[in-house]
């Protein structure tokens, strides 16, 4: 495997690392995927993906109006909020 | 014998033959919290007031001869990644430190409905991700057993909080061994049922292909009795099971006859690694099968040397998409000072998380991202259906297969820090039920020369709690108590 490019990871998790950190998770996450290579091992030809420990598919319910978390409670734990709305910083310049 | 030494079982024997009310055992249990959480942190925070006037009213309709649910005003903890109403729920996590959810887990909803008291929250490895509970941003739960030592984890608190008889009963949640493993290491009985038995609805999520919640009780009775309360369908999880729930009895190790019950021993779990008290221990719990009549039988799972890889690479890449959530904006933490929206998500993760779940975000992205993705994510899927027919073909042959439940007894506290490989290893025995969806259970059976506990583990077949259960009653020796 090429060296692991812990910079570009982060900034795909939204992780902002410091470089300290960097050379820790690099060293880690190396080690981490040296050992998964076990994984090459295994005869997986023609085998299915397993992707929930027991097979349920298409669970429906009956589409029907319930009450929904009031705004006042969705919005108890928000970092930013005016009372109406989630606060985020501006994302689109002003019109000059 | 004082009242946290009696099994949960005992306990509602008292109440019933109105020997003790609610109240006087829910004061009872938080005086003890309130004189040994300093040194085990067991708990991240107690909900005492509204505790000990939910007991008030359990009393008086009982004293109005009303009749009272399964749980009979018993004071039960939950583990804080478990959704309460209006009280902290931090998932020993920064990022969550002010978090109070608006509403009530499924099985926070279940207890209340069946008279069991809500206690306070346990202590756990943050967002349930470490085998130690070292990694909580409040620090280790300590062992009650050897203060030095780990209480395994994730739910390290939930099973100190039993150990030291701070509760009768307590739940956690399992994603590759997190209740099994500190059930283990504190000497207390956990589960892990089925996946889907139990509703994840108000569970925070790491895995959840792979999470369940589950029950932490002195004796098997104990997690019978909560597991039964916590159990069934809820159509707000659409992974939990719409199939009949069995009704749990009571238990009894006593006189039992396991004449033409087969259980299995699994050549690769003796291998190198593992410690040989622990080993011996686990010979004897296979001994005591076989002196009630059980059929031994050898057995191979060809695949379990490969569930490890497997589930980190499963569970780290749901964990990075699940984690996702958390923006600094909905809620949790928001950093103080950003450049823009993007730097605003980044600055808050970094600041917030700690080194365990970054680390784990972190390899789910890489194993998620474009060009690795078959190599790594798909791979480890196609894998675990391998483990799965493993096991499939095992209980074709066997009823219940007996593992330990780690290679060791509890670690010192600070020896897995800094070597993250070497306590995934440690999880080899706990993994592959949760990847094939299997229950699984801790029983203690003996301790090494220094004192610590020894367990156990008993895994069964999909759906097969009630069979687990009464064979775990039938070798489960008498619960010791740790001198705290």
């Amino acid at each position: 495997m090429d060296a692991l490019d812990v910079q570009k990871v982060a900034s795909l998790a939204r992780l902002a690392i410091s470089e300290g950190e960097q050379a820790d998770y690099r060293r880690q996450l190396t080690a981490i995927l040296d050992y998964v290579a076990l994984l090459d091992e295994v005869n997986i030809e023609g085998v299915e993906p397993m992707p929930h420990a027991i097979d349920v598919r298409n669970v429906f319910r009956p589409d029907e109006c319930r009450e929904s978390l009031p705004r006042t409670d969705a919005l108890s734990n928000a970092p930013a909020s005016d009372g109406s709305f989630f606060l985020v910083p501006r994302i689109l310049e002003e019109k000059k | 014998m004082q009242l946290h030494e009696l099994t949960s079982t005992q306990l509602m024997a008292g109440i019933r033959h109105q020997d003790l009310c609610s109240r006087d055992l829910v004061t009872y249990f938080l005086n003890r919290i309130e004189q040994l959480n300093p040194s085990l942190n067991a708990f991240l925070s107690v909900t005492g007031d509204s505790a000990i006037e939910q007991a008030e009213r359990i009393d008086a309709r009982r004293s109005r001869g009303e009749s009272i649910g399964m749980l009979q005003g018993l004071p039960i903890a939950v583990k804080d990644n478990i959704c309460v109403r209006g009280e902290l729920t931090t998932c020993g996590s920064q990022m969550l430190r002010n978090f109070r959810p608006p509403y009530d887990a499924h099985v926070v909803e279940r207890i209340r409905s069946e008279d069991g008291i809500i206690v306070g929250k346990l202590n756990m490895d943050e967002f349930a991700m470490g085998s130690t509970s070292e990694t909580s941003f409040a620090g280790p739960a300590r062992n009650p057993w050897n203060l030095n030592c780990t209480a395994g984890g994730s739910s390290g608190g939930s099973a100190v909080a039993v150990a030291a008889g701070m509760v009768p009963l307590a739940l956690g949640s399992d994603t590759g061994g997190s209740i099994r493993q500190p059930a283990g290491f504190c000497g207390v009985v956990g589960m892990k049922p089925t996946y889907g038995r139990v509703s994840r609805y108000g569970l925070v999520a790491y895995a959840s292909s792979l999470d369940q919640i589950g029950p932490f009780a002195r004796d098997v009775n104990g997690v019978a009795l909560l597991l039964n309360v916590i159990g069934g369908r809820d159509v707000r999880d659409s992974t939990s099971l719409d199939m009949e729930f069995p009704e749990l009895g009571g238990y009894s190790g006593e006189h039992a006859d396991l004449k033409g019950v087969r259980v299995g021993v699994v050549e690769e779990h003796f291998g190198a690694g593992l410690d040989p008290e622990v080993a011996a221990a686990v010979q004897g719990t296979v001994r005591r099968f076989e002196s009630l009549g059980a059929e031994i039988v050898p057995l191979h799972l060809p695949h379990s040397r490969y569930s490890i890889a497997a589930y980190y690479l499963i569970a780290c890449c749901e964990a990075s998409s699940n984690l996702a959530r958390y923006d600094g904006v909905h809620y949790g933490h928001r950093a103080d000072s950003f450049e823009n929206l993007v730097d605003l998500y980044c600055q808050s993760r970094g600041e917030a998380f700690g080194a365990e779940v970054k680390r784990r975000i972190m390899l789910g992205t890489f194993a998620l991202s474009a060009g690795y993705y078959d190599a790594y994510y798909l791979k480890a899927l196609k894998v675990r259906r391998r483990i799965r027919e493993d096991f499939d073909k095992a209980f074709a042959a066997v009823d219940v297969i007996v593992s330990p439940v780690a290679p060791t007894a509890a670690f010192r506290l600070g020896e897995m820090l800094s070597d993250p490989l070497a306590m995934y290893l440690s999880d080899i025995y706990t993994i592959s039920a949760n990847l094939a969806g299997i229950p699984g259970i801790a029983v203690p059976s003996g301790q090494t020369a220094s004192g610590l506990p020894i367990a156990s583990q008993l895994l069964a077949a999909p759906f097969e709690e009630k069979k687990l259960l009464r064979l775990a009653a039938a070798i489960e020796m008498p619960a010791t108590f740790p001198a705290v």
